[in-house]
């Protein structure tokens, strides 16, 4: 807009002008929200491969993306249970129970490794999702139950978590160290679920259904969403990845390890706020939430790298990476609704 | 976090039912208490009493600024790292004296309960994320400050106030038990905690009774994040070492639980102080005579995951009439 016509008529002018200026304001402040740890994540990749000679190896790159596979898992069946609006907090006991079933389960074969978790874990992710959906009870206490339940169940077939189970079943084995292309199947398994779900939240019905139920509970039982059956799925889903995810790290490891988890619904959580998912529902992506576990992947990677930092640095600096997302978050959030 | 859809019909069976969500706690640890008494040998003695109340005290403490956080429909996740950060600090500070090292613990509970409060108040977070933040943060900085050692207290003073015994009664249980009558009276008595409940029940209404919800809210984080810091200081001077990678790991949880199985609704504008106490001992010694009947640990979680459900369940009916 030139000077000359906006003295001529200002009213008008001036209005188109600040549509204008808010519609690109919102466009801006959108697309920070959602490719704002991507776009992290590059800056830190790209100091790493500056700083560190040792990041850009094929080596390490296959680490990070190896190591970053449960997490992903887990993050994105958290991701559909936060865009619904609900948490899930019995991922890690799940996680860890799933790994000592697949190695449990090994000994009658691959098929009975998967099995076995995804039976189980699918069933308490069912249980879950029930309780949620018709007993109204909140999804923070429900699964805070089963977050200690699960871990009573891993420690009941467990010996009191004294017993190792060792993968008896070779290809189950192979699953998590052999590898296609340089990369390990375990990352292309991930990489085809990853892509399943980015299908089914943005191309199906039930994507939409879980979009609706975040933004506003009532509106969508007005629309004639099935609320309910949609909350079910959403943490079925959660539980079934949270086996899958244990049982590839027992393929990995070989046995069915019995303290590790804790806190893993924590890190999968953190992955996905700050990956640009509203915990509030209805708002964000898989695509950030990749980004989100890449990222603390990275970080705790270059950690590891420098060497003689104490690897608890780790954790103050994902903590205070949540914090500041989330706070900028917030702000963007406010400043969309100011627009 | 679940918005309820349908009014549900009034539900007037029965007087039980009313009855059931306020006393059920007292209910079932009178008992589990009995049960006890005739069915578990040396329960009835003073030194397993005395175990007992010694165990639960942390919880308690924890648990009792936990009910204060929901109370305003919050959550604070982040007290068990509060408790590694004030366990991390007492031995760096315990040469200046056991004043100096109780001092500096508490600041840091301070310190985090100011960042949490204005995270929660000022910026607008969930309390959930903005306690997680501090939740992962805080234990990594307590292990960095201690170089992720074990580091043995030996200062008599100190340590007598973890294992020592004030007419007849551990230090710790006085303590745990001055801190309940504090808390009772901050919401039975005071301005703050009219002010606490209120907001608690409806923040927007708050805000146009022209309440200073922020400057409430953060002190509300604050003083759980105090009482965490106390549990802290406290577990140490009982252990006699501080460890600051096991120093009050999961405590969150049995806090959470104490609240909720004493009857606390999360959805805020209540707190049951003495119903919180209840919930702590409740859990206390469920796992404690388990414990005795040589039931296993798995067992015992298990349980505790029916009794939350079911202590929810039971206080949801209330909730919705």
């Amino acid at each position: 807009m030139t000077m000359g016509t906006a003295e001529k008529t200002p009213a008008p002018v001036a209005v188109a002008e600040d549509v204008r200026k808010a519609e690109r304001t919102d466009r801006i402040v959108a697309t920070v929200q959602r490719q704002g740890a991507l776009a992290v994540l590059v800056v830190v990749v790209l100091i790493a491969l500056a700083a560190f000679p040792n990041f850009r190896s094929f080596d390490n790159t296959a680490t990070i993306l190896v190591a970053a596979t449960p997490p992903m898992l887990i993050a994105l069946g958290m991701t559909f249970v936060i865009l619904t609006g609900g948490i899930d907090l019995s991922v890690g006991s799940l996680y860890v129970l799933g790994g000592v079933l697949a190695a449990w389960a090994s000994q009658w074969g691959f098929a009975a490794a998967f099995a076995a978790p995804l039976v189980v874990c699918g069933a308490i992710g069912l249980a879950n999702g029930l309780l949620i959906a018709y007993t109204r009870v909140a999804p923070f206490i429900v699964t805070l139950a089963a977050l200690l339940g699960a871990r009573g169940l891993m420690r009941a077939i467990s010996s009191e978590g004294s017993e190792t189970y060792l993968v008896k079943s070779d290809p189950f084995r192979d699953l998590g160290n052999g590898s296609f292309l340089g990369i390990g199947y375990q990352v292309w398994l991930v990489v085809v679920l990853v892509g399943l779900g980015m299908v089914l939240l943005g191309r199906t019905r039930f994507g939409h259904a879980v979009y609706a139920v975040g933004g506003s509970e009532d509106a969508a039982a007005l629309m004639g969403i099935a609320v309910r059956r949609t909350k079910v799925w959403v943490y079925v889903m959660s539980g079934l990845l949270a086996g899958v995810a244990g049982a590839i790290n027992a393929a990995k490891l070989g046995s069915g390890v019995t303290v590790l988890g804790t806190g893993m619904e924590l890190d999968a959580i953190a992955a996905v706020v700050i990956g640009g998912t509203l915990l509030t529902g209805g708002a964000g992506t898989i695509a950030g939430t990749i980004a989100g576990v890449l990222l603390l992947g990275v970080i705790q990677n270059l950690i590891n790298q420098v060497g003689n930092v104490n690897s608890n640095w780790q954790q103050v600096i994902s903590g205070t990476f949540l914090a500041l997302v989330v706070v900028a978050q917030t702000y963007l959030v406010k400043l969309r609704r100011v627009s | 976090m679940t918005t309820n859809v349908a009014a549900r019909p009034a539900t007037n069976l029965g007087n039980w039912q009313a009855w059931l969500p306020k006393y059920g706690v007292y209910l079932a640890i009178v008992l589990l208490v009995l049960y006890n008494i005739f069915f578990t040998p040396y329960f009835l003695t003073w030194s397993n009493l005395r175990i007992q109340l010694i165990q639960v005290a942390p919880i308690v403490i924890v648990a009792l600024g936990m009910a204060l956080v929901i109370g305003t429909e919050g959550i604070d996740l982040s007290v068990g790292s509060v408790m590694a950060l004030a366990a991390a600090l007492i031995p760096l500070y315990l040469g200046y004296g056991v004043a100096a090292a109780i001092i500096a613990s508490v600041l840091a509970g301070v310190a985090v309960g100011f960042i949490n409060g204005v995270l929660v108040a000022r910026v607008g977070l969930q309390p959930i994320v903005a306690t997680l933040a501090l939740f992962v943060g805080g234990r990594g900085l307590a292990v960095v400050i201690s170089h992720g050692q074990l580091k043995d207290i030996r200062n008599p003073d100190f340590v007598n106030l973890g294992s020592g015994d004030l007419l007849g009664i551990p230090v710790l249980v006085w303590i745990a038990a001055a801190l309940v009558l504090v808390v009772g009276f901050l919401v039975r008595r005071t301005v703050f905690g009219r002010r606490l409940l209120a907001i608690g029940g409806n923040r927007p209404a708050s805000e146009l009774a022209g309440l200073p919800v922020k400057r409430v809210l953060i002190t509300v984080y604050i003083v759980c994040a105090v009482l965490a810091s106390i549990a802290g200081l406290l577990s140490v001077a009982r252990i006699q070492s501080s460890d600051a990678s096991a120093v009050g790991l999961l405590i969150e949880l049995s806090a959470i639980t104490a609240v909720v199985v004493g009857g606390t609704p999360l959805t805020g504008g209540r707190v049951r102080v003495l119903g919180t106490v209840a919930g702590a001992l409740l859990m206390q010694l469920v796992i404690a005579t388990m414990i005795k009947h040589n039931l296993q640990p798995s067992t015992t979680e298990m349980v505790q995951a029916v009794i939350i459900l079911i202590a929810v369940y039971v206080a949801r009916e209330r909730k919705t009439r």
